[in-house]
């Protein structure tokens, strides 16, 4: 018999940690997922009901036992509240990180927070001039401090629009405002669905399901938007770069400093605190031959696209990094952070430091970050690495061998760069044949599918029928693993789509980023469907989240599907409950907004839905098939 | 033979066994098919609840040794499997006559509504553990043989008699 390792990851690195960790009597989320098992029935088809102290209620989705809640709350009704409160969680989510990043920005621009500055000027002139903001006699810190205001102001918005959202080609922005869909202002919409979703105020599962999708906007459109242009106005626009990944990046001989969560204003001064010499000079004395920052999630993300700093893993390798034995520090912020992190890290010398004013864990060394003195916290975290390195016990160091390169940094201005300045080239190819399309494949990692199979497989099948594949999050840190995110990958793809990565030196999959930055894929999308003088849902587009399990996927999947991409899920969301809002959701958006979503496990023929939807778009379109 | 028995003190009344009985008898086995199938699958397992006793106690057939339902049922739809012991029901030779809910001491036997015939435990066939107990998160469902449940019971209460023997003993 295989060992479980075998089974629940595809991964040669993830195995070989789980078969150590499996030795020394660690538990995994793998395990813990195990005593779950079988998971409750009721919550799998989301029809229980907590939001009331009359319940908890829950409708026997049999029709035997009670067919309604207390209330009177259908199993419709039930499911599309339930679905509403996870799209706030995860807007709410991502908006709050873009709040802090607009923070930063502001205090920079106060003169509050000298660890930062500007590193791309361009963007922000470009963004300036996006909110009206005149650069006629002005000083940069005056025209930085305008901006900051206005972009704060988005989240306390009451009337919109959100700026961001006229991005969006007119046709789009039209059927939002015609639907009622266009959202107001980003806090707005999240305290709305709190409100909505209140015993006895909305209990229609149409009229909350919109409301749904107008809360995604505002994350996609406006918070995560914001994020991603702020922090490329803070750290720089990314550009094409090499980097490593996977758990073999971690060192044997230097003091390893892992970065995870979620946000770069933390990483990015960590990133800088490593090559500080006197942190060096004491990491010498200290017995280590320097200081290796690593990322997991999209923290590492961020730092990977800006620096090239090298990730160590997804979202389920966050464990496996400490069972190696030989992490130092496991720095954390917010988002995906797992909890077990605490008692895990109490069997090995890693410290487990939590940072941020709203996220704390069992076990950690608190050491909470502020703009205000980032640097000299960033200083404080990597010297108590460093100190900590004598502690690590070599009789338990075991790092896997596997380490990938791959070429990362495809914002959307470098993927318009790489085509020459415009996204002609790629229409033509498209137009052409050679490209079928574009496939958005996001998203995270879930016990639920075996590691990275869903990503790796998905995309594998999407780049050998030609289609260019866009990625973010734990997919691209998945594809990068798996060897996909560098130009010699080609060889993989169809013949069209190699011609293509061939011309350009690029690889079929473009990593774009962190889960914020599928906003990159938003604006690249409208800028495709601008030059074609249609909408995004007339593009030969899908989208894809095969292993997602976070409520901010849910939210991301809204408004991606709100913008007009299909999207197919690759585990269960808790719908099933209600025929009638599963039916909505895979069928009737498709009337309202141009997409749907469609829920398929098996990564082959989620990607044959996906290229069945662009064989449609392109017949649509008139382009042959 | 293995009996599902019951510890009603560990029931939270969460009706996971309802469900995994339903979609164990549903034709396509799982749960996200299932609640779209036509006839709705039938559960054979039922938590009632006791107000008084604030309890909720799992309540499914006995598969009695001298089953009453066998004895009147007048097609010989319900009968005894001679090797495994087991009270089973062919839908097939059932009239829906009811006689077998008159006569059944738990009121297990329920009522197939499309098919107008009756439904009830068949203590999953093909399967090492019924679902109702492997669906069940406390454990108040077991699958065992009687003198191995007893055996757990006599143990449990042998416990607190000698705790009683030495007052204060943490045992």
């Amino acid at each position: 018999m295989k060992p479980k390792a075998y089974e629940r990851s595809i991964d040669p690195a993830t195995r070989a940690m789980l078969l150590k960790a499996e030795k020394e009597g660690i538990e995994t989320a793998w395990d813990r997922y195990e005593k779950q098992l079988p998971q409750c029935s009721f919550g799998q088809l989301g029809v229980c009901c907590r939001n009331c102290n009359m319940g908890p209620c829950r409708i026997d989705p049999f029709g035997e036992g009670a067919d309604k809640g207390v209330c009177g709350a259908t199993a419709d009704i039930i499911v599309a509240r339930n679905l509403l409160r996870m799209i706030a969680a995860g807007a709410a989510a991502h908006s709050d990180h873009a709040r802090d990043a607009v923070l930063t920005f502001k205090k920079m621009s106060g003169g509050e927070a000298g660890s930062y500055g500007i590193k791309d000027e361009a963007k922000l002139f470009s963004l300036a001039a996006e909110y009206g903001i005149s650069a006629e006699d002005r000083s940069k810190e005056e025209i930085t401090a305008e901006l900051a205001s206005a972009l704060l102001a988005e989240f306390g918005k009451q009337e919109g629009p959100i700026q961001y959202t006229r991005r969006a080609p007119e046709t789009r922005l039209r059927l939002w405002a015609e639907l009622g869909i266009e959202p107001r202002g980003i806090d707005r919409e999240i305290v709305e669905c709190m409100h909505r979703t209140h015993m006895g105020v909305d209990n229609d599962a149409t009229h909350i399901l919109l409301h749904g999708l107008r809360t995604s906007l505002s994350d996609g459109w406006g918070g995560s938007m914001i994020a991603t242009e702020v922090q490329d106005v803070l750290f720089g626009t990314p550009e094409p770069r090499k980097a490593t990944v996977n758990l073999g990046v971690l060192s044997e001989d230097k003091v390893n400093v892992i970065i995870h969560g979620h946000e770069p204003i933390l990483s990015e001064m960590i990133v800088e605190a490593a090559e500080d010499p006197t942190l060096l000079k004491l990491a010498k004395e200290k017995g280590a031959k320097g200081i290796n920052v690593a990322g997991i999630c999209c923290t590492g993300n961020e730092t990977l696209m800006r620096h090239g700093t090298p990730i160590a893993g997804t979202f389920l390798q966050q464990e496996l990094a400490v069972i190696t034995g030989a992490v130092e520090a496991m720095v954390v912020d917010v988002q995906c952070v797992m909890p077990a992190l605490g008692s895990l890290t109490g069997c090995y010398h890693t410290k487990f430091i939590s940072t941020s004013p709203k996220a704390d864990f069992p076990g950690t060394n608190r050491i909470e970050f502020h703009e205000e003195k980032a640097y000299e916290t960033a200083k404080e975290i990597v010297r108590t690495a460093v100190e900590n390195f004598p502690n690590r016990s070599p009789e338990k160091v075991s790092i896997p061998d596997e380490k990938q390169e791959c070429m990362v940094g495809f914002s959307a201005e470098a993927i318009l760069k790489a085509l020459g300045g415009t996204p002609t080239p790629l229409i033509d190819a498209i137009a052409g044949g050679s490209v079928k399309g574009i496939g958005a494949v996001v998203g995270c990692n879930n016990v639920k599918v075996q590691h990275n199979y869903g990503h790796v497989n998905l995309v594998k099948e999407l780049i050998k029928n030609n289609v260019l594949v866009v990625t973010t999050g734990c997919n691209a840190i998945a594809c990068a693993e798996a060897g996909l995110l560098v130009p010699e990958a080609a060889s993989m793809a169809g013949e069209g789509l190699k011609g293509v990565c061939e011309a350009l030196g690029i690889p079929p999959v473009l990593h774009m980023g962190s889960c914020v930055d599928i906003s990159r894929i938003l604006v690249l999308a409208s800028a495709i469907a601008k030059a074609l003088g249609v909408d995004i849902s007339d593009l030969p587009a899908a989208g894809a989240a095969p292993e997602w399990m976070s409520e901010k996927a849910v939210s991301i999947g809204a408004y991606v599907v709100s913008s007009g991409v299909y999207t197919v899920l690759g585990t269960v969301p808790p719908v099933l409950g209600s025929a009638a809002v599963a039916d909505l959701l895979t069928r009737g958006l498709d009337g309202v907004v141009g997409a749907s979503f469609a829920v398929e496990p098996d990564p082959f023929k989620a990607a044959s839905l996906m290229l069945a939807r662009i064989e449609e778009k392109r017949k649509a379109l008139g382009l042959k098939a | 033979m293995k009996e599902v028995m019951v510890r009603p003190e560990r029931c939270m009344g969460c009706r996971s066994c309802e469900i995994a009985c339903a979609v164990e008898h549903s034709e396509s086995k799982s749960l996200f098919a299932a609640v779209g199938e036509s006839p709705s699958p039938r559960k054979r397992i039922y938590i009632e609840y006791i107000p008084e006793h604030a309890a909720s106690v799992p309540v499914t057939c006995r598969h009695c040794e001298d089953a009453p339902c066998t004895t009147v049922c007048p097609t010989g739809a319900l009968s005894r499997e001679e090797i495994s012991r087991k009270v089973v029901h062919s839908p097939e030779l059932c009239i829906g006559c009811w006689t077998c809910s008159m006569v059944c001491n738990y009121g297990v036997i329920g009522r197939q509504k499309e098919a107008r015939v009756a439904v009830k435990c068949d203590l999953c066939p093909g399967r090492e553990v019924p679902a109702c107990v492997e669906a069940c998160p406390t454990n108040a469902l077991v699958y065992a043989e009687v003198k191995d449940f007893s055996g757990i019971k006599r143990a449990e209460a042998a416990l607190k008699l000698a705790r009683g023997m030495k007052p204060g003993s943490a045992l």
